[in-house]
């Protein structure tokens, strides 16, 4: 026991010793001016990559791994989900509705436009949250939100968006603004053992490698999703991508849909209005 | 039952290119599951492309190969409109087998 | 592993810990010695008990709980609790103590991560 309170006395006396920053009243939060601000550091970063290339991640960093790339895409491995997507999607429900009457447009055409606030709610809806929701709606059993069935239905849906711009809506509602700083914040929070940010590697380090990956950019980062992954030979949603980013940093992972990571898939979304969406897409 | 087998084959000139992706799980046998039980071996062992009844590509597959096997090659002596024949068969003895067109 | 270029500063362990840890399995192998010195002895000052333990497991998992209240479990404390207890099942309780701490040190950095980053986060942010 002596050793862990020494422990503690350490650390509160570094906490102590840590600059306190001014508490301010209310740091005003400026979603539109960190967008323009975040752009702006990719794009001055890598004067050479188009805008609406930073949705190619680790492709739009590296001229080899874009070859291979290009060449998949002919042939591409997210093929068979997409097919298994569509009839999903189109497939009715026991009690006879579908899919397409729980959503604007019939689901066709809108994954750009989510995550969502709720307004009603006070909280962020993400696409799988959405279809899941769908589902028990019309009794029918929740899909898991990291791959298979949810991916394949979110890889259509995705596909139906294919080239067109983010549109992430924040509403006048100090819910939905609390919702996006929560999304920054936890972004930019190290975690972990090893004691990473998700900044760390996709601010500080797009284009370099960690062990044998090439890091993609955190603009357009989630543009491309649902992926199939060769790591996993299969499908995953960005709540998968997420959960296994913790792991890899020694933190265990939070749950699915848990408030930090629709907030952050809110954040990370808003920051790349105006790219287009390139789902779903194929990562090695 | 919808094939298990995508392919597309395009003439340049002399040269056939011939892209095919094949949807098979390929399971070594050396992975255990979510119980600790090994996911038993299932993979093709063979893979063959024909033209006019000759064998322009022939693959001796293991469990080396990854899930949902994707194949490039070219070769020559074909005409647009030719037939190319593939076919696969695994360790459990499941096949199957498509045609499609040379354009 | 290969480190990042990172331009932020390196987490700080308090120097104190690595030698507290090594102190700690010094303890703990000393104690053991000392044990099989004295043969067949059970006395209430013989090391390693399993009141011992539980007292150490049940820091370790309440600091463990702390951490995930702050919303920064690491897996490597989870590793260490799981290990302590598969330790106790053995009955090598000097082992289960020594990783009791070792998860408690660690759930204890963890939660000092946790309150550090809940203002240095903001050292990061893309202006």
């Amino acid at each position: 026991m002596q050793s862990a309170i020494h422990f503690a006395a350490v650390a509160l006396a570094l906490l102590a010793l840590a600059p306190a920053r001014p508490a301010a009243a209310a740091d005003t939060v400026d979603p539109l001016a960190d967008a323009r601000a975040f752009q702006n550091y990719f794009t001055g970063k890598f004067p050479n990559v188009k805008l609406e290339d930073f949705v190619n991640g680790p492709y739009s960093m590296n001229a080899d791994m874009r070859r291979q790339w290009q060449e998949i895409e002919q042939f591409p491995p997210y093929e068979f989900a997409l097919e298994a997507g569509k009839e999903m999607f189109t497939k009715p429900f026991k009690n006879g509705k579908t899919y397409a009457d729980c959503f604007p447009n019939q689901g066709i055409g809108i994954r750009q436009n989510y995550p969502t606030f709720d307004e009603q709610e006070g909280k962020v809806i993400t696409l799988e949250l959405a279809l899941n929701r769908c589902r028990e709606a019309n009794g029918e059993t929740p899909l898991s939100y990291v791959k298979d069935d949810m991916a394949a239905l979110t890889a259509y849906m995705a596909y139906t968006s294919r080239g067109k711009p983010f549109d992430i809506k924040i509403p006048d509602d100090p819910r939905a603004i609390a919702a996006y700083q929560n999304g920054k914040r936890y972004f930019y929070t190290r975690r972990g053992q090893l004691n990473f940010s998700c900044a760390s590697c996709h601010v500080q380090a797009p284009g370099e490698r960690i062990r044998a990956e090439v890091l993609a950019p955190a603009l357009g980062i989630l543009n491309a999703m649902p992926i199939y992954r060769s790591e996993w030979s299969g499908m995953g949603t960005v709540s998968r991508r997420f959960i296994t980013c913790n792991s890899q940093t020694r933190g265990v992972p939070l749950n699915a849909q848990d408030d930090e990571y629709r907030d952050l898939e809110f954040y990370l979304s808003y920051l790349s209005n105006g790219l287009p969406i390139s789902g779903p897409g194929a990562r090695p | 039952m919808a094939s298990t087998i995508r392919v597309r084959a395009t003439l340049s000139g002399e040269t056939t290119e011939v892209q095919a992706l094949i949807q098979h799980p390929m399971d070594s046998g050396y992975v255990k599951d979510a119980k600790g039980e090994i996911i038993p071996p299932h993979f093709i062992q063979e893979l063959t492309f024909e033209h006019d009844g000759r064998s322009v590509f022939v693959a001796d597959w293991g469990p080396a190969v990854s899930k949902d096997p994707y194949v490039k090659f070219s070769f020559k002596g074909a005409k647009k409109g030719d037939d190319l024949k593939i076919s696969w068969v695994d360790n459990t003895g499941a096949s199957d087998t498509t045609t499609a067109k040379i354009l | 592993m290969s480190m990042l270029r990172i331009s932020e500063s390196r987490f700080s362990v308090p120097i104190g810990l690595k030698r507290e840890m090594r102190q700690q399995m010094r303890i703990s192998s000393l104690a053991l010695a000392s044990l099989l010195l004295i043969a067949g002895a059970a006395s209430v000052l013989a090391a390693g008990s399993e009141a011992d333990f539980k007292a150490a497991y049940a820091a370790a998992e309440a600091a463990d709980n702390e951490a995930g209240q702050l919303r920064d479990q690491w897996t490597t404390t989870a590793a260490a609790l799981a290990a302590a207890k598969q330790a106790a099942g053995a009955g090598d309780f000097d082992q289960a103590i020594a990783l009791s701490k070792q998860a408690e040190a660690l759930a204890r950095a963890s939660i000092f991560q946790a309150q550090r980053e809940k203002e240095a986060w903001k050292n990061s942010e893309i202006h």
